[in-house]
C-alpha cells in the first residue's frame, strides 16, 4: 500500500477524506541526572490507511494498542514523529500552526469522558459558542441563533444556554459536547470512545445521534471504541490495532463473518453474547498471558508472543500488509 | 421449579433489605425492600444501571457502607444460622474475607499499592484461619497458581503497581478465594479489563466454581457476560428488583418492560446491524423521592394510572420467574 504511484492515485481519489500514511507516534522515554533518552513509547507505530468520504471508520483493541493515540496524532492534537496525515488534500503533519488553525474547523474531536471535556465553570452556551469565538465566524444575534440550533440539532432544550454542564446527565452532557463538535460545520469527527462512560440504554441514543448526524451533514467518523458490538452496529469498515499496528482492516461484513487475523479471531471469540443459548455452546480463543510492553516491542509480529499459531518466521520478520482481495487487509504470514 | 420452595438450605437468604442515606438534599433511597436468596453453588448475576442500587445492596450485606451517611433501616441477612445485619463487629469481621469473599470492580483501588502482593494474599489466611507464616505463604503461592499466575513464589514479593490489569484481578480473586469462602460476591469484577482479560477471568471463575461449589453474586451492567456465567439473574431498577428469573427465562421470555426495553438496547450482534437502535427515552430515576410509585413508569411505554400510584410487587409470574409489574406483557392488558 505505500506504494508510491497507487498513493499519488489515492491522493486524487476524490472518494478519500483522510489519508494516513505511514504514522508513527513515540513518545521518549527519558532517565538518569541528564534526562538522556534512553528509549521509546512506540504508542502508534506505522498506520497507514484511508477513510472515505462518508464513511464511519471504526478502530477497535484493546485499552494501551494506541487506539487514542492514532485518533489524536490524526487531528495533530499530537506532532507525529514521522509520517503523514492528507486531509482533503492537505499534510496536517506538516502545516504551520497558523495554517493548521485555518483548517481546524473542518476537524473535530468528540471525547470520552463528558465529566472531564467540559470546562464546569462556563454555561452550555458559552462551552458550544467558543468555538464560534474563537474563529471569529458569527456574533451576536447570529451567534445565539447558532448556538440554539446546535442545542436543538443534538436534542437539547435550547432554553438549557444558561446552565452549567453539572447540571446535566451525562447522555446529555455527551451531546454537549457533540454540539460544540459541531458548531464550526466539519467534515471530518474523531469519536473517541463517545459512549463509553455512559450506560446502556443512554448508549443507544447517543449512537443513534450520531447516526442522525452523519446523514443529515454528511458527516465522515472515524469512531473509536473497545465495544465490538457497537462498532459492528456504526461502522462501515473497521480497524483492528494490535500493540500500535494495524492487524486487519476490512468492511464490517468480512471482519465478523471471516475474520482472518489470529488476533481478530480471539477478539471476537473474547466479546461475551447476550444470549445464553449462543454462549453455552460457544467456542472461545482465550489468548495467554498480556499485551507486551510497547517500549520494547517483540521482534517479528508483534502478536506472536500470543499468537496460537505463530511459526518460526512470525518471531523473526513483521509481516508485510497483505491485500487478500475483497477489500480485506491483514498483517500477518499465516492468515489467508 | 419453585425457588422458594427448593429442598436444601439456601446459602444466604436476604428478606425485605433496605438501605437509605442521608444527604444534604434529602433522604435518597437507594435500596428498597430487596429479597432474594442463594443456593449452594449457583451463581446470581445482578443487573442495572449505574445507580440502582446494585453495589449499595452488596455492601449493605457485609455493612461495608460508612454509617452515617447510610442506614439500613429494615431487614435480615441470614448467613450460616445469623443475622449478617445484627452480629457484633468482631463476629462481622471473622465472616468478612473468610466465609464470604469479596472482589471489588477497580483493581487498583481495591489492593494497597505500600505492601506486597505476597503480604495481602497472605493477611486473611493468618487472620482467619491461623495459619502460620510458612504455611501461608505455600497456600498464598497455590491460590496464585489457581488464579493462573506464572511462577507465583518469586512474584509474592511483588508490589502491585508490578502486576498489570488483568494480574491485578486475579491477585483480587486470590484473596477473595483465600479462606475458601461459601459465598463471593463480586462487584464488576471484570469491567476495568479488556475483552480478552474478561474472557480469561470468565474461564477461571467458571473451573474454579466446578471445583469449588461456592455460591456467587456476581454483579455487573454487562448482560452478555451475564448470559455466559449466571444461573439466575435479577435485574435491577431504582433500588428495586425488578425481575428475577432463569437466565434462559429471562433472555428469552423478558416479562418486565425494563428488561424487554434493556435487551432492545444491545445493538444485534447476530443481525446485520443496520436497524436502528433501540433505546429507552428518559431519565434514570432520582432516588430521592420516596418510591411510592413504580420507578419504571414515566419511561415505560405501558404504564397506566396504578403504575403512578401504587409500587408493584415482585410476584411469582410462571415457574421460578418473578416480576415486579402491573401490566401482563404476554396478554398485552393489565394484571388483575
Amino acid at each position: 500500500m505505500a506504494d508510491t504511484a497507487q498513493m499519488n492515485d489515492q491522493k486524487s481519489d476524490p472518494n478519500v477524506l483522510v489519508r494516513v500514511d505511514n504514522l508513527h507516534m513515540h513518545f521518549p522515554i527519558y532517565k538518569g541526572i541528564f534526562r538522556r533518552q534512553v528509549g521509546a513509547v512506540k504508542a502508534v507505530d506505522g498506520l497507514t490507511f484511508d477513510i472515505r468520504r462518508g464513511e464511519t471508520l471504526g478502530l477497535v483493541g484493546e485499552s494501551g494498542c494506541g487506539k487514542s493515540t492514532a485518533g489524536r496524532a490524526i487531528l495533530r492534537l499530537y506532532d507525529p514523529t514521522s509520517g503523514h496525515v492528507h486531509i482533503n488534500g492537505k499534510d496536517i503533519a506538516e502545516l504551520s500552526r497558523t495554517e493548521l488553525r485555518k483548517i481546524r474547523p473542518q476537524m473535530q474531536m468528540i471525547f470520552q469522558d463528558p465529566q472531564a471535556s467540559l470546562n464546569p465553570r462556563m454555561t452550555v452556551g458559552s462551552i458550544v459558542s467558543e468555538p464560534l469565538d474563537e474563529h471569529g465566524i458569527v456574533s451576536g444575534k447570529e451567534k445565539k441563533a447558532r448556538v440554539g440550533e446546535l442545542l436543538d440539532a443534538v436534542g437539547l432544550n435550547p432554553s438549557f444556554v444558561n446552565r452549567y454542564p453539572h447540571e446535566f446527565s451525562g447522555g446529555q452532557r455527551q451531546r454537549i459536547g457533540i454540539a460544540r463538535a459541531l458548531a464550526l460545520n466539519p467534515e471530518f469527527i474523531v469519536c473517541d470512545e463517545p459512549i463509553a462512560a455512559l450506560d446502556v440504554s443512554i448508549q443507544a441514543q447517543v449512537v443513534n445521534l450520531l447516526e442522525d448526524l452523519q446523514s443529515k451533514l454528511g458527516l465522515t467518523y472515524l469512531f473509536i471504541s473497545h465495544d465490538l458490538s457497537m462498532v459492528r452496529h456504526i461502522a462501515d469498515r473497521v480497524a483492528v490495532m494490535y500493540l500500535g499496528k494495524i492487524m486487519e482492516l476490512t468492511s464490517v461484513e468480512n471482519l465478523f463473518k471471516t475474520p482472518k487475523h489470529p488476533y481478530t479471531k480471539a477478539l471476537l471469540s473474547a466479546v461475551p453474547v447476550p444470549d445464553p443459548k449462543i454462549e453455552a455452546k460457544r467456542e472461545r480463543i482465550i489468548l495467554e498471558g498480556d499485551v507486551p510492553n510497547p517500549a520494547n516491542p517483540p521482534k517479528g509480529c508483534v502478536f506472536s508472543t500470543r499468537c496460537p499459531i505463530a511459526e518460526t518466521k512470525c518471531f523473526e520478520d513483521a509481516p508485510k500488509w497483505r491485500d487478500l482481495g475483497k477489500d480485506q487487509y491483514v498483517a500477518c504470514h499465516l492468515a489467508g | 421449579m419453585d425457588l422458594d420452595s427448593q429442598t436444601s438450605e439456601p446459602v444466604i437468604e436476604v428478606t425485605d433489605l433496605k438501605t437509605i442515606f442521608h444527604t444534604q438534599d434529602g433522604t435518597v433511597y437507594a435500596v428498597n425492600g430487596l429479597s432474594f436468596q442463594l443456593q449452594p453453588g449457583e451463581l446470581l448475576g445482578v443487573v442495572g444501571e449505574s445507580g440502582c442500587g446494585k453495589s449499595v445492596t452488596m455492601m449493605s450485606l457485609l455493612r461495608l457502607l460508612p454509617m452515617p451517611p447510610a442506614e439500613i433501616v429494615s431487614g435480615t441477612v441470614q448467613f450460616e444460622g445469623k443475622d449478617l445485619l445484627q452480629i457484633d463487629d468482631d463476629e462481622l469481621r471473622k465472616i468478612r474475607g473468610g466465609r464470604i469473599g469479596f472482589i471489588f470492580q477497580d483493581p487498583m483501588t481495591s489492593l494497597n499499592p505500600v505492601f506486597t502482593i505476597g503480604f495481602q494474599i497472605m493477611e486473611p489466611l493468618r487472620e482467619h484461619l491461623g495459619l502460620d507464616k510458612s504455611a501461608a505463604r505455600d497456600k498464598a503461592v497455590e491460590l496464585l497458581e489457581l488464579v493462573g499466575i506464572p511462577s507465583a513464589r518469586e512474584r509474592l514479593r511483588d508490589f502491585p503497581h508490578q502486576f498489570s490489569g488483568g494480574m491485578r484481578q486475579r491477585v483480587v480473586i486470590a484473596i477473595a478465594l483465600a479462606c475458601d469462602p461459601k459465598l463471593l460476591i463480586a462487584d464488576e469484577p471484570t469491567t476495568a479489563l479488556d475483552v480478552t482479560v474478561q474472557a480469561q477471568i470468565l474461564e477461571i471463575v467458571r473451573e474454579l466454581r466446578q471445583k469449588l461449589g461456592m455460591a456467587i453474586v456476581w454483579i455487573t451492567h454487562d448482560l452478555g457476560v451475564v448470559a455466559g456465567i449466571a444461573d439466575r439473574v435479577a435485574v435491577m431498577y431504582g433500588g428495586f428488583i425488578v425481575e428475577y428469573a432463569h437466565v434462559s427465562a429471562l433472555f428469552e421470555n423478558p416479562q418486565h418492560p425494563y428488561t424487554i426495553a434493556l435487551l432492545e438496547t444491545l445493538p444485534g450482534t447476530n443481525a446485520d446491524g443496520e436497524h436502528r437502535l433501540l433505546s429507552i427515552s428518559g431519565q434514570a430515576p432520582n432516588l430521592i423521592n420516596k418510591p411510592n410509585s413504580c420507578p419504571f413508569a414515566p419511561r415505560c411505554k405501558f404504564a397506566f394510572d396504578k403504575c403512578r400510584e401504587q409500587n408493584p410487587q415482585l410476584e411469582m409470574r410462571g415457574d421460578d420467574h418473578k416480576v415486579s409489574c402491573w401490566f401482563d406483557v404476554e396478554k398485552n392488558e393489565a394484571r388483575a
